[in-house]
């Protein structure tokens, strides 16, 4: 049997444990994150030929960037998907979680409903774009189901590879995020400030916009993030379901980058379109 | 507790529609996936078969759906083990406190958030300028940790926060060594949320796509291979891609939801978290 290790051993030991279980988060993040995003700021500044970016320290990239009308088109049609999805997977969000907060009374079947919102997330998010297609199409579901019941003769073409599509793919896709901080910060309001509300004559709408709107700041704070992060990074929707009309940020990115074998405009442009 | 009332009545239509809304597309290409040989893209089912499964297995006519597969399967088996080894330990020692960990956190926070185009161009750029070259099993093995360690450092941290220290002060009474009391103690406790961050670090692997895109290598992963698919295949063949992928997604997520009840059955119904856990 071994001796115990002596106390001032064991203090040390104590103390530097934290860092050693940290150390491999902290690598990982350092060498795959820290450095990455700062070699985009570095390259920025570089200089290029068609073939390779060279060394050097130069703005014209910035100046250019900033001088492309194209750029500047590309950047406000981004932040109009934002705002757009931001409201619509706000509202949606906020009363999907209200419903299964305070109307869903059994435990199991909260929990049901909740893993129900979320078990699509974990499943490929482009295979779930393209499920859009049967129903988008001009010869689509929703197209025939507007002929038969002769609200259209003919077939409306806006449905799919349009901005209408592009924002109804982010709502599919993103709403989710709103919905989980959204019901934790429902869940964890307590229980009496609503029996208070009622006891007080709150109707069931007072209840909602008064009482728990208020207290869920935090959940739409951090829904919003997501949302935000995601719509302005996002390419590929927008290009599967944009159907080459609509323009976006990320796109732009990686169009830059597909044209030319990975030249400084693309890392300049995505520094500025996303600080 | 709050009375029923139109808005009730209206929340459960909407909540109805809204799931509808979620799983109505994926339930279509699913049936769609049947099409026969002459069927199109939509609406009729022309005489249900086989066909574009079969068809997806035939290399020359859909790209390499069996290589990418393998890749991306072998690679979400390599992220969820390491992701789930890195998020643990990183779990406990936020919970213990030391200096930087608020900077920790918020670094966390940040890989979750930065757009995902962003990280994957500076890790190919990374690799391409340091002359290590890109490939789906060291630059986008890095990309995808990037992504699936941020959901496994959260769950554990909100699972860290709830345990009670009691239990494993007790065991240490006891005269149980730390590793003692890890593996008989915190261990058992925390398994079902383990077996969570498990899932979460496979499936977001398998399914990832915009950080991988630039520092995948000379050889797609699955969802690359899809995206790429959707540029020239206009068959029913990517319906029955689509509907395979979905059905590997939620095998691996029906498999993690047994293990998790029949872990939490075994610590008495994770009585010993303050509260039952919700993030599955």
């Amino acid at each position: 049997m071994r001796a115990a290790p002596s106390p001032s051993l064991h203090g040390r030991f104590d103390r530097l444990l934290p860092y050693l279980q940290i150390a491999p988060l902290a690598l990982v993040l350092f060498v795959f994150l820290l450095i990455p995003l700062a070699l985009i700021v570095v390259v920025s500044f570089w200089d290029y030929d068609s073939f390779r970016v060279i060394p050097a320290f130069v703005t014209f990239n910035y100046t250019e960037m900033l001088g492309s009308p194209t750029i500047w088109r590309t950047m406000w049609s981004t932040v109009q998907f934002t705002l757009i999805t931001l409201a619509i997977t706000g509202a949606l969000g906020f009363a999907v979680a209200y419903y299964i907060a305070f109307y869903v009374r059994s435990p199991v079947m909260k929990t049901i409903f909740f893993m129900a919102c979320t078990i699509p997330f974990l499943t490929s998010n482009i295979i779930r774009m393209i499920s859009w297609v049967p129903f988008l199409g001009r010869n689509g579901l929703i197209n025939s189901m507007l002929m038969d019941i002769g609200l259209t003769a003919e077939p409306l073409d806006f449905l799919l590879y349009s901005r209408f599509a592009v924002v109804l793919v982010y709502v599919y896709l993103f709403t989710l995020f709103m919905v989980t901080p959204l019901f934790n910060a429902m869940s964890r309001i307590d229980r009496s400030i609503i029996e208070a509300a009622v006891d007080a004559g709150a109707s069931p709408l007072q209840i909602m916009f008064r009482v728990v709107l208020p207290l869920t700041k935090t959940g739409f704070a951090i829904g919003s993030v997501f949302v935000i992060t995601l719509v302005m990074g996002d390419f590929v929707t927008v290009r599967l379901m944009g159907g080459g009309q609509s323009a976006s940020t990320g796109l732009l990115i990686t169009n830059q980058i597909s044209c030319c074998n990975i030249l400084p405009p693309a890392p300049m442009r995505s520094c500025s379109s996303s600080w | 507790m709050i009375r029923h009332s139109p808005l009730s009545r209206a929340l459960q239509i909407l909540m109805g529609l809204f799931l509808l809304f979620l799983y109505g597309p994926t339930i279509t290409i699913l049936i769609l996936s049947f099409q026969g040989p002459q069927g199109g893209l939509t609406f009729p089912l022309k005489d249900a078969s086989l066909h574009w499964f079969a068809s997806l297995f035939e290399v020359q006519r859909v790209g390499d759906f069996g290589g990418s597969l393998k890749r991306s399967l072998i690679l979400a088996v390599l992220v969820m083990f390491v992701n789930v080894l890195i998020a643990v330990p990183a779990g406990m020692a936020l919970r213990k406190g030391f200096r930087g960990a608020r900077t920790l956190f918020w670094l966390t926070i940040a890989s979750l958030i930065v757009p995902s185009i962003l990280v994957s161009l500076g890790i190919g750029l990374l690799f391409s300028q340091t002359g290590l070259g890109t490939s789906w099993y060291t630059s986008a093995f890095g990309a995808h940790l990037t992504w699936t360690l941020p959901f496994g450092v959260l769950i554990m941290i909100g699972v860290f926060a709830r345990l009670n220290p009691a239990y494993e002060e007790a065991a240490v009474d006891a005269g149980a060594t730390r590793w003692q009391t890890f593996r008989h103690v915190t261990f058992p406790i925390i398994l079902p949320n383990v077996v969570g961050v498990m899932l979460f670090g496979f499936s977001l692997s398998y399914d990832e796509m915009p950080r991988t895109v630039l520092a995948g290598g000379a050889y797609n992963t699955l969802p690359l291979e899809i995206y790429a698919m959707t540029n020239n295949v206009t068959t029913p063949v990517l319906y029955a891609l689509g509907s395979l992928t979905t059905l590997v997604s939620f095998a691996v997520i029906a498999t993690a939801l047994v293990l998790m009840s029949i872990a939490r059955r075994r610590t008495g119904g994770g009585a010993a978290l303050s509260k039952p856990s919700e993030e599955t």
